[in-house]
C-alpha cells in the first residue's frame, strides 16, 4: 500500500527572490531519487504539499510546467510557520513534495478555445504555469488566442518579471500587464486594478472562450461582474481556490465547501460548480 | 422554582417590550434530565420557554464576551461575578447589561446522582429542596444538598454581587464552610506525592478543551495552545503537554476565577480541574485578601502593583 | 450464520486462552465511567456497561498518531528526510464493543480507504481487528440507533455478536475472523442448533422496542444543500455551543485530523493527531482570513457534515450511527435528535 503521507525527498536548487518586498521567493526543486519524478505526473493547476521536518507542511500551487524537465517550482507567500522557515533554506537544502494533488485546469475542455488568463499579486504561480504549458511548441497549436491580464501593486511586486517581458515580445500571446500605481516614469504597461482592465482589453465571452481566474478575493469579488457584462458564462469562468489543507487527499476533513474537498475535488471549479455550493470560503 | 420563573419571565417580557435590551440570556429546559440549554430570547415565544431549576450550572457569563446588543442576561451568584469581571475586563460594559439577578441554592451535579443508581435516570423533579428521580426500577427522593456540584457546597456568594432586578428574595449565604480542605492536602503532599495526583489528575484528559471553553475567563483571541508562531505547546496526546496546558491554563485564571464550576462541569472525562484553579483562588485570598468579581471598585491583584505585595515566595 | 452458546462460566478461560495468542481490548471501569483499553493478562472487559464514554475508534485510530520520523543532525545522511516506520499491525480483537461503534468504522471507512488513496494507518489497523460485538439488551434512553441506520443487535461490521443471555452468551459468528476467534478461544462450536438464532431474534426485538428516541432522515437528501446552509435556525441551535471538541472526539464517527511535526532535539516526528471542526483554527487560513470565523459556521459545519454532505457524498445514509454520546456529553445540552429533525422538517 503505498503511502500518500510521504513526500518524496528534494534539494533545493536555487531560489530567486520574486518581489520587492521580498516576501516572495521561488524554490526550484530537484527530486533526490530521480525516479521520484517519473512518479510526480502533474498538469498545469495542480498543487503540491511542500514539507519542511520539524515544521510541518503547506500547500502551494505548481508554478513550473509539465513540459518543464528536471525541477519543479513553487513560487511561496511568507505568511506562517513553515514558509517563514523555508524562507530561511538556502540552496542544498533538503525537503520533501508531496503530491500532485487536487485537480487542474481543464486542459481537454480548453482544447480549440481561447483561453483569457486573469490573475493578481502572488497568485499568479499556477498561471505561470498554464502559460508555459500553453506556450509549449508542441501545445501552442492546440489554442486558439490566449489573453494573459495580470496585475500587482507596483512594477515591484510582478511575480517572473524577464519571463513577463519575454512574453510581451511575442505574437502567439497577448499579454495585459498592469499596476495599481506607479511613479516609475519607464513604466509601459497598463496601470489600473485588474477588474478594470479586463473590461478593457478581455475579449466578449462566448462558447469558444474560457476565462481562468485567479488572485485576492478582491480582485475575484470585481472581476466576476466585469466578465457578466462581458457576457462569460459560469461555466467558462473557471477559478482556483484556496483553503487551509493538511492531508491534501481529501481525508482530514478541514478544507471542505459542502460536499467537496478542495485539496481533492478542487482546487479548480467553474463559477456555476460555485455557484450552487455553500458560500463559505 | 415556579415563582423563579415566572418572574424571569416577567422581568425579561418587560425589558424586552420596553426596548430597554435586544435580547435576554437565559436557559430553556433540556432535552436529557439534569440538562438546561443555554439560549437567547428576543421574541414573548422565546421568553416563554425560559426556565430556572437546579440544572442551570452553565456559567452565562460566558455568553457575554464581545456582543455588541444591549442584553439582559440571567445571573445566579457566580455569574454575576464573572460579569464583575467582565466588566473590569473591558469585555462588556455595565450600561449594557441589565442582571436579571437569580439568588441561587446550589446547582446539582448529575453525575453524582447518576452514580448513586445502577440504572439509567428518566426524570427528575425537584421541590422544597427535595428531588424526585425516576428511572427504571427506581422511585426515589433524595436531598438536593447531598447532591450538589462541590463547588455549590462552598460556595459564599450565592446572591447576584451586582443586579439591575431580582427573580427572588435574596437567600441567606453560607457562611463556616471549609473551602480549601482539599487544596490543603495536596499542599502538605511531598513532592513525589504531588507529581503522582498530578500525573493521575489529568491522565484522561483528552484536549477537547471543554473546560477552557465553559470558562467565562478564557476569552483570549488566540489561546497559548493554539498558538503556532512560537509553539508553546505540542498538540499531541503527550502528558508534558497535556499537563501544560491546564497548569498555565489556571495561572491565567488566577485571581479572576469565581470557582463557578463551569470548567469541572462541562468536563466530559470528570477531570476535577478546579483543584487547580482553587489553589490559585487560595493564595490570591492568604496573598491579597482578594475575592475576585466581588467590586467594580478595585482593579484585581494581579493587575496592579504596591509595594507591600508579598514577595516571601522569592527565594 | 452460526449461532453457539458460551455458558459463562467458561469465559474467563476462554479468554485467558485467546489473551495468550493475541492481544485483547476492551471495556473497563475508570472511575465512575468506562473506557476501552487493551487488558492485561488476567483483566476481563466488563461487561456489565451500558456504553463507553468515549468510542473504540482510537483502537484503531489513536488519537495522536506517529507517521514518519526524521533527523535534522545533518551529519546522518538521510537528514531532513522523512521515513516511516514500523508499526505492529498483528492481530488484535476487541471484544464487548456495541453495535453501533463497529458499523461505525464502516461509515468512517468511506473516508480513509478511498478509490484514490488510501489511508494505510487506519486500513491496516482497521484490518488487524477482530470486533467481538455485545449486543445492548438495556439501550440508554438517549439512543437512536434503530432510526439511525443501525440498531442494539445490529451486525454490520462485527465478526461475533455476543448477546447476553442469563446465565450464558449466545454468539452469533459473522466472518471467518469471527470463527477464529471463538476456535482460538476454545469454546465449544457444536452446539449451533437453530432455537438459538431464535433466541437471539427474541432478544433483539425486546431490545430494539426499547429504544424510543428517533430522529427522521427521510428528506435529507432531497434538500437543497445551499438552502439548509442558509436556514434560519442556526443561530438559534449553535447559541449554546461553547466550541469545545468534545462531540466530535467522542463521536464513533468524526475522523478529522491534523498533522504536526514534533521536535526533540535533533530529532522528531510526524503524527496526526484528531482536530474538531468545532475549532476556529480548523480552517484559519495562514493569511488570517477563516471561512469558519463564526461560531454558527462551525456549528453548522458539523451538523451539515453529518446530516446533509455525507448523505449526498456516499448515499448511504447519515454518518451518524445513533450512539448518543455527543447528546450525553455535550456540556450544553445541543441535542443531534432536535438538529436533525429541523433539517429534515426544513422548507425553504
Amino acid at each position: 500500500m503505498q503511502n500518500p503521507y510521504l513526500p518524496y525527498p528534494v534539494r533545493i536548487e536555487e531560489i530567486i527572490t520574486e518581489t520587492e518586498d521580498k516576501n516572495l521567493k521561488t524554490f526550484k526543486l530537484v527530486f533526490i531519487n530521480p525516479e521520484d519524478e517519473e512518479k510526480f505526473k502533474y498538469q498545469a493547476g495542480q498543487f503540491a504539499e511542500l514539507s519542511v521536518a520539524g515544521k510541518g507542511e503547506i500547500p502551494i500551487g505548481i508554478a513550473s510546467s509539465p513540459t518543464e524537465k528536471g525541477f519543479l517550482m513553487f513560487t511561496v507567500n511568507k505568511v506562517g510557520l513553515v514558509t517563514s522557515c523555508l524562507h530561511n533554506m538556502k540552496a542544498g537544502d533538503i525537503m520533501g513534495v508531496r503530491g500532485p494533488l487536487g485537480n487542474w485546469y481543464p486542459w481537454d475542455i480548453m482544447e480549440g478555445k481561447n483561453v483569457v488568463i486573469i490573475g493578481g499579486g502572488f497568485a499568479f504561480t499556477t498561471l505561470r504555469s498554464s502559460i508555459i504549458y500553453m506556450l509549449d511548441p508542441a501545445n501552442r497549436p492546440k489554442f486558439k488566442d490566449i489573453h494573459v491580464i495580470y496585475g500587482a501593486r507596483t512594477p515591484g511586486m510582478l511575480l517572473y518579471r524577464d519571463e513577463l517581458a519575454e512574453w510581451e515580445k511575442r505574437d502567439d500571446i497577448n499579454m495585459h500587464i498592469t499596476v495599481d500605481a506607479t511613479d516609475d516614469p519607464n513604466w509601459k504597461y497598463n496601470i489600473g486594478f485588474v477588474p478594470t482592465i479586463t473590461d478593457q482589453k478581455a475579449p466578449p465571452g462566448n462558447p469558444d472562450t474560457y476565462a481562468i481566474v485567479c488572485g485576492p478575493p478582491i480582485m475575484i469579488k470585481f472581476t466576476q461582474p466585469v466578465l457578466d457584462t462581458l457576457d462569460y458564462a459560469h461555466d467558462h469562468i473557471i477559478m482556483s481556490l484556496e483553503m487551509r489543507m493538511k492531508c491534501g487527499i481529501g481525508i482530514c476533513g478541514r478544507c471542505n465547501i459542502g460536499k467537496e474537498y478542495v485539496c481533492k475535488d478542487g482546487p479548480v471549479f467553474t463559477l456555476d460548480q460555485l455557484n450552487n455550493m455553500p458560500k463559505e470560503y | 422554582m415556579f415563582a423563579y420563573i415566572e418572574k424571569i419571565k416577567e422581568i425579561s417580557n418587560r425589558l424586552l417590550k420596553e426596548s430597554t435590551v435586544d435580547l435576554i440570556i437565559g436557559f430553556r429546559k433540556g432535552t436529557v434530565p439534569m440538562m438546561n440549554e443555554p439560549c437567547f430570547a428576543k421574541t414573548p415565544e422565546a421568553v416563554d420557554g425560559l426556565v430556572w431549576d437546579s440544572n442551570c450550572g452553565i456559567n452565562l457569563a460566558n455568553y457575554l464576551a464581545n456582543r455588541k446588543e444591549k442584553i439582559g442576561i440571567v445571573s445566579k451568584g457566580c455569574d454575576s461575578r464573572n460579569i464583575v469581571t467582565h466588566i473590569i475586563e473591558n469585555k462588556i460594559k455595565r450600561d449594557q447589561v441589565v442582571i436579571i439577578g437569580v439568588p441561587c441554592k446550589g446547582m446539582i451535579d448529575r453525575h453524582k446522582i447518576e452514580a448513586m443508581f445502577d440504572t439509567e435516570i428518566e426524570a427528575v423533579t425537584e421541590a422544597d429542596g427535595r428531588l424526585n428521580i425516576k428511572g427504571d426500577g427506581v422511585d426515589t427522593a433524595i436531598d438536593k444538598k447531598d447532591v450538589l456540584q462541590q463547588n455549590c457546597t462552598i460556595c459564599t456568594h450565592r446572591n447576584p454581587v451586582i443586579y439591575d432586578e431580582l427573580a427572588a428574595d435574596l437567600v441567606e449565604e453560607q457562611t463556616d464552610v471549609d473551602k480549601y480542605e482539599d487544596i490543603r492536602r495536596i499542599e502538605d503532599m511531598t513532592p513525589e506525592e504531588k507529581w503522582e495526583y498530578f500525573e493521575d489528575l489529568l491522565s484522561t484528559c483528552i484536549r477537547c478543551y471543554a473546560c477552557r471553553n465553559a470558562c467565562p475567563l478564557c476569552y483570549c483571541p488566540t489561546c497559548f495552545v493554539d498558538e503556532s508562531q512560537p509553539q508553546w505547546v505540542g498538540k499531541s496526546q503527550n502528558p508534558t503537554d497535556i499537563r501544560t496546558f491546564h497548569f498555565l491554563r489556571a495561572y491565567h485564571c488566577a485571581g479572576r476565577c469565581t470557582d463557578c464550576g463551569a470548567c469541572e462541569r462541562a468536563c466530559p472525562m470528570g477531570i476535577k480541574v478546579r483543584i487547580l484553579t482553587k489553589k490559585l483562588e487560595k493564595d490570591c485570598l492568604e496573598l491579597f485578601d482578594w475575592e475576585s468579581g466581588l467590586t467594580l471598585e478595585k482593579r484585581p491583584p494581579l493587575d496592579t502593583y504596591r509595594p507591600d505585595d508579598p514577595d516571601d515566595f522569592i527565594k | 450464520m452460526k449461532v453457539i452458546k458460551i455458558d459463562k462460566k467458561n469465559w474467563a478461560e476462554g479468554l485467558k486462552r485467546l489473551a495468550d495468542k493475541f492481544p485483547l481490548f476492551g471495556p473497563v471501569q475508570k472511575d465512575e465511567f468506562h473506557i476501552f483499553k487493551e487488558l492485561h493478562k488476567d483483566e476481563l472487559p466488563d461487561l456489565s456497561l451500558q456504553n463507553t464514554r468515549l468510542s473504540p475508534k482510537s483502537v484503531v485510530y489513536p488519537q495522536s498518531e506517529t507517521l514518519f520520523e526524521y533527523t535534522l543532525d545533518e551529519k546522518q545522511a538521510d537528514h531532513h528526510i522523512l521515513k516511516e516506520i514500523d508499526k505492529d499491525y498483528l492481530p488484535r480483537a476487541v471484544v464487548g464493543i456495541r453495535p453501533c461503534d463497529a458499523k461505525a468504522f464502516l461509515l468512517v471507512k468511506r473516508n480513509f480507504d478511498t478509490p484514490e488513496y488510501k489511508d494505510p494507518y487506519w486500513i491496516k489497523a482497521y484490518q488487524a481487528v477482530t470486533l467481538i460485538g455485545y449486543a445492548c439488551n438495556t439501550p440508554c434512553s438517549n439512543c437512536f440507533c434503530t432510526t439511525a441506520g443501525c440498531g442494539p443487535f445490529h451486525e454490520e461490521g462485527l465478526d461475533v455478536l455476543l448477546v447476553d443471555a442469563a446465565d450464558h452468551y449466545l454468539a452469533q459468528i459473522m466472518s471467518e475472523k469471527g470463527e477464529k476467534f471463538i476456535t482460538a478461544a476454545g469454546w465449544d462450536t457444536s452446539a449451533g442448533a437453530n432455537d438459538l438464532r431464535e433466541q437471539v431474534q427474541t432478544l433483539k426485538q425486546a431490545a430494539e422496542t426499547k429504544i424510543t428516541a428517533r430522529v427522521s432522515t427521510d428528506k435529507l437528501k432531497d434538500k437543497d444543500t445551499t438552502a439548509l446552509f442558509e436556514a434560519s435556525f442556526w443561530e438559534d441551535v449553535a447559541f449554546a455551543c461553547i466550541n469545545c471538541g468534545t462531540c466530535t472526539y467522542a463521536c464513533p464517527t468524526c475522523w478529522c485530523f491534523d498533522i504536526q511535526d514534533e521536535t526533540f532535539g535533533s530529532s522528531g516526528i510526524r503524527i496526526r493527531n484528531w482536530d474538531s471542526c468545532m475549532y476556529p483554527l480548523f480552517t484559519h487560513h495562514g493569511s488570517g482570513h477563516n471561512p469558519r470565523d463564526m461560531k454558527m459556521q462551525r456549528v453548522r459545519q458539523r451538523f451539515m457534515h453529518k446530516l446533509k454532505y455525507y448523505v449526498d457524498k456516499y448515499a448511504n445514509g447519515i454518518q451518524c450511527v445513533g450512539c448518543g454520546r455527543c447528546i450525553r456529553l455535550c456540556p450544553v445540552n445541543i441535542d443531534i435528535r432536535k438538529v436533525c429533525d429541523l433539517m429534515n422538517s426544513f422548507e425553504s
